[in-house]
């Protein structure tokens, strides 16, 4: 019991990065644009397929693909908010921009049924299904690579956002878009870059999905929820958060499913709404000066 | 001026006469199941989409959770038939459970849910949404499982079927309108519609903002989960995926803003515009893909072209043709008066 327990939580760490680095996209856009993308699950889905079609027409490796797969998912993000979300504002802009993303993700979800059908897919390689044994944990190769690509991303997000000029323009305009605008910040730039940045992690957590699950275009539905929980959990706009929510309800769902696969999943929105109840801003969020 | 305002009165109650005898009629001059099958969907969703409404259109709070109320009160429905043995035309009696159901989940989840706003509110509508979805599918023993819960068996062809309970959607509707126009006359209704500007210095004023909001979701949460259980006696089944719908929940949200948030008009014209459309579109594309991008297209048109739904944007479109043409008015007051009473007089009559 005890042993099945650690590997649990091996697991929920391991995948909990992966997760991690969706969310990470998702919470960067919430800081600096104030709103929530809900093509964000979908995106990844369309990243996993963009991952299917290299490796499985092209023969290209998934991690080599990857290099094909960001820069396209960067391309679509800067077109996303260039032509719809930058336009919107006003009272409404929370629920217009819900709408739009929605809308977003109703658009590529019905592209990708056409092009692919509703078959379910699996990305595969090598080392998709072979594992290593390491202190008596199984651990698959694709998790390990994975996780590490995803603390090397992290990272480099970091130092983007801690460490240049233009971090210090997303830092400053997440902090209060208007002073910011006032002390030449150029806002929308920064708005469309991050926007593109926050999508563009989605190639890389949309080919660990499809490698790690079976997926279908209508996957996205239940990856969003799961990202939005995590990112509500870890306080908006907050990537410690992100991070920090991420492994612990993956760990979490990873445990539980040991006795009760059928509501691992049930516990991880319950955990969400026990936090919340607590803890209004999440674990890392700041309260906000005046909510509106 | 007088003169204005009691022509806009008889125009509108003409109008609504109109409206009125059209909605009434509608089954016996379009008598085929087909065309009848269109009404009862629109008019179900007329009745949720105006139920979400009152409580998100006037407070601000986006729901994104109306599902959990429409689901629990068709399950409710079905599952009292199944287990009391209730058969024949009594199962209609079971409706008010599905509305008492709905506003039984809404006082818990709203005293969780209402204690954050915006974004997070809507999140934790979504996740509460999958977290009955589940329930749905895990409790088999009470739920049925994926299997689900059908319906009793009523006796009657397809075009008195159809025709009944077009009527009955009708009915729902109808209520469901009077009481939102209610609603928004009402102090319940300023004080919910203070807490959308702002809700803390609504609070200030000395508005109960926390009763004030559980009582508008309640409301909201008793009728959908009424005309829930009217869904479920129509298509005499549910089961999770249907009952408990991630597209349900968007589609309400998208009716609303078709036609107008926080009006009583804008969400009847969304929903009678949007559901058929909808239906239409599935049932001439039958892989349902087309339907979806469709859809989403329609989406992203109307939030780029008439980001305030159509009875706002129609109203100022009637005040500009109004106005135009006219010697311009010298006075700045007297400028701006025009235009704001036009505002106010398409908001009352919206």
């Amino acid at each position: 019991m005890a042993r099945q327990v650690y590997q649990a939580v091996v697991d929920g760490i391991l995948v909990g990065g992966v997760y991690a680095l969706m969310a990470v996209g998702l919470t960067l856009i919430f800081g600096v644009l104030d709103i929530i993308n809900i093509a964000q699950g979908v995106l990844v889905i369309l990243g996993a397929y963009l991952s299917y079609v290299l490796s499985v027409r092209l023969h290209i490796d998934l991690f080599v693909g990857l290099a094909i797969t960001v820069p396209a998912m960067f391309v679509i993000g800067v077109v996303l908010q260039w032509a719809f979300i930058r336009r919107l504002r006003g009272r409404e802009r929370t629920a217009m921009t819900l709408l739009v993303t929605y809308a977003a993700a109703l658009i590529i979800e019905g592209s990708l049924y056409e092009a692919f059908g509703p078959d379910y897919k699996q990305l595969s390689a090598p080392y998709v299904t072979s594992s290593v044994h390491v202190l008596g944990f199984y651990l698959p190769y694709i998790y390990l690579y994975g996780f590490a690509l995803a603390v090397v991303i992290i990272a480099g997000i970091y130092a983007l956002l801690y460490r240049t000029r233009f971090g210090r323009s997303v830092r400053a305009t997440t902090q209060d878009e208007t002073a910011a605008r006032l002390i030449g910040i150029d806002t929308s730039r920064v708005a469309t870059l991050t926007f593109g940045i926050g999508v563009a992690v989605t190639a890389v957590g949309g080919m660990m999905f499809g490698a790690t699950n079976s997926f279908n275009p209508n996957s996205g539905y239940d990856l969003i929820s799961r990202l939005l929980a995590i990112i509500i959990l870890g306080g908006l706009g907050s990537i410690g958060g992100a991070l920090a929510a991420s492994v612990f309800m993956l760990t979490l769902e990873s445990v539980v499913d040991i006795w009760s696969p059928q509501w691992a999943i049930a516990v991880f929105y319950a955990a969400l709404v026990v936090v919340l109840v607590v803890r209004p801003t999440g674990f890392f969020g700041r309260a906000p000066a005046r909510a509106q | 001026m007088m003169g204005t305002v009691t022509r806009q009165r008889i125009a509108a109650a003409l109008a609504l006469a109109v409206l009125a005898g059209a909605a009434v009629t509608f089954p016996l001059v379009f008598s085929s199941p087909a065309t009848t099958n269109y009404g009862v969907y629109a008019l179900i969703f007329v009745t949720a989409v105006s139920a979400w409404n009152v409580f998100s259109g006037f407070s601000g709070y986006i729901s994104l959770g109306q599902a959990v109320f429409f689901g629990s009160g068709a399950y409710a429905v079905g599952i009292a038939a199944r287990d009391w043995h209730v058969s024949g035309v009594a199962v209609f009696g079971l409706l008010p459970l599905g509305a008492a159901v709905g506003a039984a989940i809404a006082v818990p989840f709203g005293l969780v849910a209402l204690r954050v706003r915006r974004h997070t509110f809507i999140v934790i509508t979504i996740a509460v949404f999958f977290i009955f979805q589940l329930m749905a599918y895990n409790l088999s023993s009470f739920t049925g499982g994926s299997v689900g819960v059908s319906a009793p068996f009523l006796p009657w062809t397809a075009t008195t079927f159809n025709e009944r309970f077009y009527y009955i959607a009708l009915a729902c509707a109808v209520v469901m309108i009077v009481i939102a126009a209610g609603v928004r006359r009402s102090r319940f209704g300023l004080q919910l519609r203070a807490i959308r500007d702002d809700e803390d210095r609504a609070r200030g004023l000395g508005v109960h903002a926390m009763r004030v909001k559980l009582a508008a979701f309640a409301l909201s949460a008793a009728v959908t989960g009424l005309v829930g259980g009217v869904w479920f006696l129509y298509l005499t089944q549910v089961q999770p995926p249907s009952g408990f719908d991630p597209l349900f929940d968007l589609s309400v949200v998208l009716m609303a803003f078709f036609g107008g948030v926080g009006t009583i008009s804008g969400p009847v014209l969304g929903a009678l515009i949007i559901e058929p459309a909808q239906l239409y579109l599935t049932a001439t594309y039958t892989n349902g893909y087309i339907s979806e991008i469709m859809l989403g297209a329609l989406f992203l048109a109307v939030v780029l072209f008439m980001p305030r739904g159509i009875i706002p944007t129609a109203g100022e479109w009637i005040t500009r043709l109004r106005t135009r043409g006219r010697p311009a008015v010298p006075a700045a007051a007297a400028a701006a008066a025009p235009q704001s009473a036009g505002k106010a007089a398409a908001g009352d009559t919206a």
